[in-house]
């Protein structure tokens, strides 16, 4: 191309700038990043939130000048809770959008729809949840703990300083709970504890009467060794949980609940006085108390001009997945996708909660795991914590299946379920 | 240079502590008091017990505070205060004398950090200071406390209060409190065959707990006799638990009857397909938080009135938004099922989005007065107040309706129109009129219904999608057009309900009960009460 070519396209990209084609030709001067979490339908209770957090991560960078010399734009769209919309909604963010990279997906099954198309067009995907593990796949990265980094550690804590011997595992009805489920029975079964003291309980999405369930709970735990629930519950239904706990005097000395799918924002619905001490497992919370966490919430609060928004986890991972995305693109000068998935490994960035995340050879990444207990004023207090960050380990050591699976996208093996007994790529899952 | 600076200072703070530490030498207590600051938490018991022995009532309210997290250290001296919250500050008293010693910011304290088993430390020590207590419900609730953690140690501490005690309430609870201690006691062998009758005897669910516990370690001689109270009390424990099963079926069926009985009117009496009804519940439920919200920033003493102030606002509220969608859309569609069940969903989305927009997507709170928190003990029943007070409220409305329709002049226009829309027009009936307040009256029915249900379920702009589908299935199971078919689908969907939950699991259970309401539908396509004559066919 000649360099008046070049001037010319200028020109003609300035005036049809000033026209209703802008979107296209802006594509030159901005590096587009696609959100895509749902604001309609069930999940934008949760959803809508990382979608606000996303936009001022993204408000911030720009005030620093943006990335590559080039502004960030910011590509809303909508999949309004609906699976295979998320997959249609992603593919319109990478083919006509051309964004660099995609921030979505909470539920599995979204994520679940959405990977055949980031595979397919070759795009990177950053997953903000805690998850349920069993998959690792080259264009996505996974910024939310996996069972390791939540649900092992909070039952370690459970039996060591509680001295919990009876398990209730009570889960809403899906892929999550059922698998994480199934990884903390394999645990306590190879720690000891009898299929007779775990008892499984799954709900449908939702579920508003808990009477029978947690009057259950209370018989479960008078058999006279100590007893607690580990909850895997998701989303409405845990309100009424934790108001029918509270109005059947379940305190938590007794029978403490831990969750790994309520924060901040869930609490927020509730009036926490009598649910004080009942216990839930992140990598942050809002309360941990450093600068960095500090300056994001003044932000959050200024940003959202609201002085009584929280923050929670997954707005953490966002955080952190942002920011690794945004090192990687500088470190390999450029937005397209294969050089930035191999600049992402090895990535280190602070996380919130006082130290840093590393960006691991599987997707996963370096997290502290912390143990809260529920204060009455809604937030969480830090009552136990890893020693040190803890990997997230994609596929499971607990279950038979994927036992002796690996992944690793480092050049070589560059394989997501390297199955080490066999020493061959591909096992059980994708 | 940070580091280094830590370290100057807390040598400095160590210097000048050593000196004041010995004056107050003569102040034991207060010096335990304060080596609750530097606790850790692992070890946080040892101190409580410290203190616990001590013995003096002074401790009881440096306690309380510990347990609800409001005993904090201060980090320039170490000193430990009682401290109240006021605004960005920390009121502190003195935690042995109670002065006031003045306001502090936050930053300058340390929260003293407890969690479950300092907790529980903490209730049981406070259970041993507080059993010989003057006041009658701190003796109820210090009882109950060392009912939960009795051992062999309180045994002389709960036989000095039961001396003394003269409440048949409290001494029950402590008889068993003395049963319990006595079974990990090494008392004689009788004295424990005696507690465990008096532990079978009390037959509620803690001494099934209890028993297990002490059947691990019981010697052979005793065993048989825990065997024996162990069964009697499952016994009565599973006849009980056929009678909760009733109870939460009531419950349940309170709230179907509740989302129903709005629905009942516009579907069941007028024929509409009304999809927007959910959301009239939930605008009922938000206009309940819109009034708790009101009611907590400027009148925090009518709270407890909050929720019959919102439920003729809700009624108000909801019955406007239907009348202004009777006439608005679906006056249009009259005749046209399929249209209007288009339209209505169209419409509930408008409201779901327009909500979300408004209030935002998170869930709201909405408290619950002190009259409807809680459960009390009936028999081998957890009743819970919320429960009982909806039962109450969903018959209430029942009847209300009942009467609206039967003995009003408004009920008698709006059967006529239903059963003859010509024949009641000729005798001059305005049949618009009428349609778009029986419309507007189902609306507010439901709000009405959503100010109860805000307190059992999420205030959040999905609130109504969880009833819809449920208000359906009662009325088409009931009867359609028949008010009794409501109530009598409702309270035996809710029974089925819960009978099936032990067996099969919530999953399955509603899976269940749906394939039983289709067969049942097969059978009697009119549902259990069918209209009959030729309304019917009309």
């Amino acid at each position: 191309m000649t360099i008046r070519a070049r001037v010319c396209g200028a020109f003609l990209a300035a005036a049809l700038s000033t026209t209703a084609f802008n979107g296209a030709f802006a594509a030159d001067d901005t590096i587009k990043v696609g959100i895509l979490h749902s604001l309609s339908g069930t999940m934008a209770i949760s959803e809508t939130t990382l979608k606000d957090a996303m936009l001022m991560l993204i408000d911030e960078q720009n005030k620093k000048g943006g990335i590559l010399g080039k502004k960030l734009e910011a590509v809303v769209v909508d999949p309004a809770s609906d699976w295979p919309l998320f997959a249609e909604k992603a593919r319109e963010l990478i083919s006509v959008d051309k964004v660099s990279a995609v921030f979505g997906c909470w539920t599995s099954v979204s994520r679940k729809s959405v990977l055949p198309v980031f595979e397919e067009l070759n795009s990177i995907l950053f997953y903000p949840v805690q998850y349920e593990g069993e998959e690792s796949q080259r264009n996505v990265f996974y910024t939310g703990a996996a069972p390791n980094q939540q649900a092992v550690p909070a039952v370690d804590y459970l039996m060591e300083n509680e001295e919990v011997e009876r398990w209730v595992l009570a889960g809403t009805d899906y892929v999550y709970p059922r698998t994480t489920n199934k990884i903390l029975e394999a645990y306590l079964i190879s720690k000891g504890v009898k299929p007779e003291d775990i008892m499984i309980n799954y709900t449908p999405f939702g579920h508003s009467d808990w009477q029978t369930i947690v009057s259950d709970i209370k018989k479960f735990g008078s058999a006279g060794k100590k007893t607690a629930v580990v909850s895997t519950i998701n989303g409405d239904a845990n309100v009424p949980f934790y108001k029918e706990l509270a109005n059947q005097g379940i305190k938590a000395e007794d029978i403490p609940v831990v969750a790994f799918s309520v924060g901040e924002e869930e609490l927020a619905g509730l009036d926490t006085g009598p649910l004080v001490g009942h216990l839930a497992a992140w990598n942050y919370f809002q309360s941990v108390d450093n600068p960095a966490n500090a300056e994001f919430i003044k932000t959050w609060k200024a940003y959202t001009k609201n002085d009584k928004r929280v923050t929670n986890d997954p707005m953490e991972a966002h955080y952190i997945g942002f920011n690794m995305w945004l090192k990687a693109v500088e470190k390999a000068g450029t937005t397209d996708t294969d050089a930035v998935l191999d600049a992402m490994v090895g990535i280190s960035v602070p996380n919130l909660s006082g130290g840093y995340s590393t960006m691991m050879p599987n997707h996963h990444i370096t997290k502290p795991v912390l143990i809260g207990e529920i204060q009455s004023d809604g937030q969480f207090e830090t009552v136990w914590e890893t020693p040190g960050l803890v990997v997230g380990d994609e596929w499971s050591d607990y279950l038979p299946d994927s036992k002796d699976l690996i992944a690793d996208w480092r050049a070589p093996m560059s394989c997501g379920n390297f199955n080490i007994a066999t020493g061959k790529c591909g096992g059980k899952g994708s | 240079m940070y580091r280094i600076l830590q370290t100057v200072l807390v040598a400095l703070i160590l210097l000048t502590a050593i000196p004041t530490a010995g004056l107050r030498a003569q102040e034991p207590l207060r010096d335990l008091v304060n080596a609750l600051g530097t606790a850790k938490l692992s070890n946080m018991d040892e101190h409580i017990a410290a203190l616990a022995k001590s013995g003096d009532a002074k401790i009881v309210p440096v306690l309380e505070a510990l347990g609800d997290g409001n005993l904090y250290a201060r980090k320039a001296d170490g000193q430990v205060f009682l401290t109240r919250e006021d605004g960005a500050n920390l009121t502190l008293t003195d935690p042995l004398s109670g002065e006031s010693v003045g306001e502090t910011p936050k930053g300058a304290l340390q929260k003293i950090k407890v969690n479950n088993s300092v907790r529980r430390a903490v209730r049981a020590a406070l259970g041993g200071l507080t059993l010989l207590s003057p006041d009658r419900n701190q003796r109820f609730k210090a009882a109950q406390s060392i009912l939960q953690a009795p051992n062999a140690d309180s045994l002389r501490t709960i036989e000095n209060a039961l001396a003394a005690e003269k409440d048949a309430a409290i001494r029950a609870l402590l008889e068993q409190a003395r049963a319990t201690a006595i079974l990990t006691s090494d008392r004689p062998r009788e004295e424990k065959r005696q507690a465990v009758e008096i532990l079978k005897q009390g037959g509620s669910r803690e001494a099934l707990s209890i028993l297990s516990t002490a059947l691990g370690t019981a010697d052979e001689t005793l065993k048989p006799d825990i065997e024996a109270a162990l069964a009697s009390i499952e016994q009565s424990e599973a006849l009980w638990a056929a009678g909760q099963n009733v109870w939460y079926g009531l419950s349940l069926g309170s709230v179907l009857l509740l989302a129903a009985i709005g629905l009942a009117i516009t579907f069941g009496v007028m024929g509409i397909i009304n999809m927007a009804h959910g959301e009239m519940v939930m605008l009922g439920a938000y206009t309940t938080f819109l009034v708790q919200e009101i009611v907590r920033t400027s009148f925090p003493w009518l709270f407890d009135w909050s929720l019959a102030i919102a439920l003729p606002l809700a009624f108000l509220v909801t019955g406007a938004v239907g009348l202004a969608i009777e006439r608005g859309v679906i006056r249009f569609l009259y005749g046209r099922p399929l249209e209007t069940l288009l339209a209505t969903w169209g419409i509930s989305l408008i409201l779901q989005q327009a909500v979300r927009s408004i209030f935002g997507p998170t869930n709201r709170e909405v408290g619950n007065p002190s009259w409807m928190s809680g459960a009390f003990e009936l028999g081998g029943l957890t009743i819970t107040w919320n429960r009982l007070w909806i039962i109450v409220f969903a018959l209430t409305v029942f009847a209300g309706l009942l009467f609206l329709l039967k003995k009003t002049p408004l009920g008698l226009q709006m059967r006529a129109v239903t059963q003859n829309r010509r024949m009641a027009s000729s005798m001059g009936i305005r049949t618009p009129v009428v349609d778009a307040l029986t419309f507007a009256l189902g609306s507010g029915i439901a709000g009405m219904a959503g100010v109860a249900l805000s307190q059992i379920d999420n205030v959040s702009p999905n609130l109504g999608q969880g009833y819809i589908i449920d208000s359906f299935m009662v009325v088409v199971f009931g009867g359609v057009g028949n008010l009794w078919g409501t109530l009598v689908g409702a309270f035996s969907l809710g029974i089925l309900n819960k009978f099936l939950e032990p067996y099969a699991g919530a999953v399955l259970g509603k899976i269940l009960v749906l394939v039983l309401i289709i067969l049942f539908i097969q059978k009697r396509p009119r549902g259990l009460f069918a209209l009959k004559g030729r309304a019917v066919e009309a």
